[in-house]
Parts: C-alpha cells; structure tokens; sequence
C-alpha cells in the first residue's frame, strides 16, 4: 500500500537504557552491567554520535534480588509524585524516581533524554513486546518494525497503554520518547541465556535504528499491528481471605496473544471447575499469570488489536 | 528377595510452604485445610502449612531456609532471643510432627515443594527406604503423562536437614517448571494427583494388599556445579548454556555445552558423564549451584506388605 505521508523528526542525540528498574527482573540487570563493564560514550566514527546513558535503575533492589524495596519503581514516575512535596520518611523508590527524572528528564521537559528503553522482563509468555503510551509515537513504531525485521525468530508485539501524559506512571515516560522493553518468559530471579541474549539484540538493533536515523536514513512507512490495553481480569477470591480461588485455565496459560472468544476457558478451580470468559468482546490476553501481578489484582490483561499504518520518517 | 513387613501407615503429614513463594504446595494445603481433610480411609491426615509467614510475604523464607533447619544439631539447638524464625519454627514442627527418629513421629511426611527447574515430577528421598521407592514406583506406573523420577540424597539420618525427615518414612514432592510466586494450573493438577495416588497406594498397604518386587532407577547426586563468577564483584557472569537449559535428567557429556557467558563465550562439561538436576533454580544463585549432577541407580525392591498383629 502506498504511503505518502512523510514525517521529519528531530534526531536523537542521548539515549538512555535502563535495566533492574525491577530488581528481580535478571535479564536487563546482567545486560546493563555488562553494558556498564564497555561503556563507550561516544562512537568516534559516527558524524552524529548517540549518546548511550546506562543506567540500574534500582540498586536496592537488586541487590536484594527483590522487585522492589518499599513501592514499585515503575509506578513513580506520574508528574505528581515526581514533583510532589519532599519528606524524610519517604519511601526508597520515590526518592529514587526523582533521582532519575533529575539524571534523565525533568519529565516533560526539553533537557529529557530523548529515548528511554526500559528493560523488563516477565513470567508470561510473551515473546518480546514493546510497551508504550502511544500509538502514534513514530519514533518507538518504526524501532518496533526494526527489531521486527532483524530478529524474524522471536514473536513481537507492540502494546499500548492509552494513559495520557499527565497520567503516565512508568520510568520510559521520563523521556521524549520511551518504550518498555518487556521479554518472557522467565522466572524472576532467574536469568535464561535465550531470553538474555534476545534483549541483548533487541538493544543493539535498536541503538543501531537510532544511528541510522540519526545519520539521515529514511524509514518507509508501512504498517504495525498495535495491541491496545482494554481491562484486566483478577482472579477469583475468597471475600474473607483475599486468597485467590482459581488458577489461570491450562487452556489459556501461556497463550498470550491467542484471541480469547467469550465462554473460552479463564480459570480452573482447585476442585477442578472450570471458570469462562463472560465479555461479549472477542479480546487478545497477555501478562497472563505474570508473578507481580498476583498483588496488583490482575490475572490477565486484554487488549484490541488494529492495524496502524506509519509514516516515512527521517531525521530532520 | 523376601517380602519385607512394615506396621501400619496410619498418620501421614502433608506438608506445602515450607517454601512460602512456592506456590503449588500452599494452595493444596489450604484446600485441603478449608475442606477440613483430616482423615481418608484408614489414614489421618495432617495438613501443615510449615512457614507461614514466608507465605504471607511469598519469599522463600524470612530468615534463614527453613528446609536446612532439621538437622540433629539445629533441632536441639538453644532458643535465644536472637534465633532466626525458622530455626524456631524448625523446632515447633519436630515437636509437632515427630520427634526426628522417634517411635512417636509421624508414620509418613510428604513436603510439596515446586522449582524453576524442568524437572517434571521429581519424588526426593534420603537413603533406600523401600516404603517410598516403591511409592515412587507406583506412582510411575499410574502418571503417563509427565515425566517421574526419583532423586535420592545419600545423607545419614542425623545430617538429613529437610523437613521429610522428621517422618518415618517419607519424601518430598518436587515439581517444575514453576516460577516462584506463581500458581500454574497444570503444576498444581499433578501435584495433586500424585499425592492423591499416595494416599490410594496407603489404603491399598493398610488394607493388606502385597506390592510386588522390582527394580526402580534414582539419581543419586554427587557433586554440584557454580555459575561462573566475577572474582571481585561475586555475581554470575555466565547463564546457563541453551543446549543445558531444559535438559534436566539428561545425560551430559564431556564436551557438552554448560554455560554461555554474558560476552558469548562457551563453557564445557568437564569430567565424567553425569546427569544434571535442578538446572537454573532460582533459589540455588545463593546456594552457589547453578546445577547438581548425580548418578544414575538401580534400586531393587524387595515385595512388601503391612504387617499384621
């Protein structure tokens, strides 16, 4: 299909990778420390260098192999408890959040990184996903179709939160531009060689799209198949416990991204019933079974699925 | 070999959380605790949910592993105000469900346990006691559909430092691949369904039944083997290889792939054909274990049956 539309965008000068922002999340801490063992600032052949700002995004936690000391990181990074008031008692991960949008932002702000890339990873079966509040940031859909392109052997998908800016609460929001980078499965704590060396190439190929445009290439437009956050699911609970009644069904467990229809099996009960999805919408499911939900109330999240067509893009 | 008699298997515990973020064998023991399970047939059944207040908080343990803590020594160790919660709680349940080798302990302990590893159902047990092997067996025959096998420690009563050994005769149930902190519904459908065939097969034995003679094979553990590591700073600086990730209970080689490092080295098997267990569990990063390697055995069963007054 033929795409005439033709955007030009600033270059991008300084891009921040950022892993551990939860500390059991293994894949992005090793790559980050490893990334922090060769750091080069600068790339002397490059008429346009990018600067590549590394950064572990919570040391206490991963030190202590935990997602998080007090409050999850990735939840601190609205405007306002960016810049809401100061206090000795505050918890380790808000004091830490402002520490980042003064290394990386001010959020919103023309002195914020350009990119951020947030590395994460994920107890569901999702192959490698690019997470982002918006579904026309160009910038992040033509990264997508990049990495889409150079690693054919691994499933990706595009996901969107429509939350607005004022809203936005994750650490890739601090940027101009910012993507969550999320790969699964694998246990957290644990660090698999496969799901390693896939985010190792999804940041080399990404850093590379960034060069590339920098220097002036031209991206053709073309097309991505965006997954749009619709609602989550909790699990069934006991009124009296909170304790969950239900696992998610075998049927659905690592099918993410498998279309659920309505009466498609949801969860299995401990005494073997089995619960059906009651929406009237046939909707896409991921962060199915993901561990660090269990407590934020979700078992599965669902998304609707449309065909953006991209722009042209080179750097003006 | 002549059949050999046991008394009756009357009391058995069955054990899930000692472990809090393993999920499997706490939601069991809950049901069966809401269910209010205390006695099928001609077995009572406690039902004990052994650390929980490292299931309230899903960690492994708050203090110390609480699944260390029942060795001799640790269980007759002095109280003091400094002594870690498990340590405590370790005590709590030897006066509870033993004591560890007396007349008075329960006849049979099943502690449920689940790993990141891809061990499929794995039944764990100290020494050769035929009661378990032949459990194990069993269970085999009934369980087509994934993988069962056996893993003994060849480790003296008095050393043994997990909380099946304050049974008589007992084993711990291990299951994977789970996340820790997760509840998969497939895990937990075997899970229960072998300790289901378990408390069929001590009906069977109660009732009299005789079970024959066999030949059962177990993987004893000999060694274990660390991740590489930075000399300064400590932390790994290798996972495990692709071609080992997955690959438990399978027969490696010299030569064979272990670790590919973070820059993209390789790292070989050295040494004798070994089989390797518990590869890439979380929980063992500490423990300094990336993976056990144990031989494979054969046990010979004699027959049993219960022995009559």
């Amino acid at each position: 299909m033929e795409v005439d539309e033709v955007m030009c965008l600033p270059r991008l000068p300084r891009v921040a990778v950022c892993g551990g922002t939860h500390g059991n999340e293994l894949s992005g801490v090793y790559l980050v420390r490893e990334m922090l063992k060769v750091e080069k600032k600068v790339v002397e052949e490059e008429e346009e260098p990018v600067l590549v700002m590394i950064v572990l995004s919570n040391p206490r936690a991963t030190q202590q192999c935990h997602r998080y000391v007090d409050t999850d990181l990735n939840r601190c990074f609205t405007h306002a408890t960016l810049n809401g008031p100061m206090s000795d008692t505050d918890p380790y991960e808000i004091v830490r959040s402002r520490e980042l949008n003064t290394l990386l932002g001010p959020k919103g702000s023309r002195q914020a990184v350009d990119l951020v890339c947030d590395l994460h990873n994920t107890t569901a079966n999702m192959g490698m996903c690019l997470i982002t509040y918006s579904d026309c940031d160009w910038i992040c859909l033509h990264i997508f179709r990049h990495l889409q392109k150079e690693i054919p052997d691994i499933p990706m998908r595009f996901i969107h939160f429509d939350v607005s800016n004022k809203e936005s609460y994750s650490l890739d929001s601090v940027g101009k531009h910012g993507f969550a980078m999320e790969i699964g499965p694998q246990p957290h704590g644990v660090v698999r060689s496969n799901i390693y060396t896939a985010m190792k190439g999804g940041v080399q190929h990404m850093l590379d799209w960034v060069r590339l445009f920098n220097s002036g290439t031209m991206f053709k437009g073309g097309f991505v198949d965006v997954f749009t956050m619709v609602k989550h699911i909790d699990y069934p609970r006991d009124s009296v416990t909170h304790n969950i009644t239900a696992a998610i069904h075998p049927h659905l467990q690592d099918r993410d991204f498998c279309l659920l229809h309505p009466e498609d099996p949801l969860f299995q009960t401990f005494s073997g019933e089995t619960l059906r999805y009651k929406g009237k919408e046939p909707l896409y499911p991921f962060f199915i079974n993901e561990c660090a939900y269990y407590e934020k109330g979700i078992a599965l999240s669902l998304a609707r699925k449309r065909r953006v067509m991209g722009f042209l893009v080179f750097k003006g | 070999m002549e059949s050999v008699s046991f008394p009756p298997l009357s009391s058995i515990a069955i054990c899930g959380g000692t472990h809090g973020n393993e999920m499997t064998g706490v939601y069991l023991v809950r049901e069966m605790q809401k269910h209010k399970v205390d006695k099928i047939g001609s077995v009572s059944i406690s039902t004990v949910l052994s650390n929980p207040r490292a299931v309230d908080v899903c960690r492994r343990y708050t203090e110390t592993d609480l699944n260390r803590c029942f060795t001799d020594a640790l269980l007759s160790s002095a109280i003091t105000d400094s002594t870690p919660y498990e340590v405590r709680r370790a005590q709590e349940l030897n006066a509870q469900l033993g004591p560890k080798g007396s007349e008075k302990a329960v006849d049979m302990l099943i502690d449920l346990h689940n790993t990141t590893a891809n061990m499929g159902l794995c039944l764990i047990f100290y020494n050769a006691d035929y009661l378990p092997l032949q459990i194990f067996k069993y269970i085999q025959n009934k369980m087509l559909s994934v993988p069962v096998r056996a893993m003994q420690l060849d480790i003296p009563l008095s050393d043994a430092y997990s909380l099946d050994s304050l049974g008589k005769h007992s084993f711990s149930i291990e299951v994977g691949p789970q996340p820790n902190g997760v509840l998969r519904a497939d895990i937990f459908n075997i899970v229960k369904e072998a300790v289901d065939h378990t408390i069929a097969w001590l009906q069977e034995f109660n009732s009299g039944s005789t079970f024959k003679a066999g030949e059962v094979e177990a993987f004893t553990v000999v060694k274990s083997v660390d991740y590489p590591r930075d000399p300064v700073t400590g932390e790994i600086s290798a996972a495990i290889h692709p071609q080992l990730q997955d690959n438990d209970f399978k027969l490696l080689k010299p030569g064979d792939p272990i670790f590919l490092s973070f820059t993209g080295e390789t790292v070989k098997h050295e040494g004798e054909e070994l089989y390797p267990l518990f590869v890439n569990e979380c929980a063992y990063y500490e423990k300094k274990i990336a993976f056990h390697l144990a031989q494979k055995r054969t046990f010979k069963l004699p027959s049993i049956h219960m022995k009559k007054d």
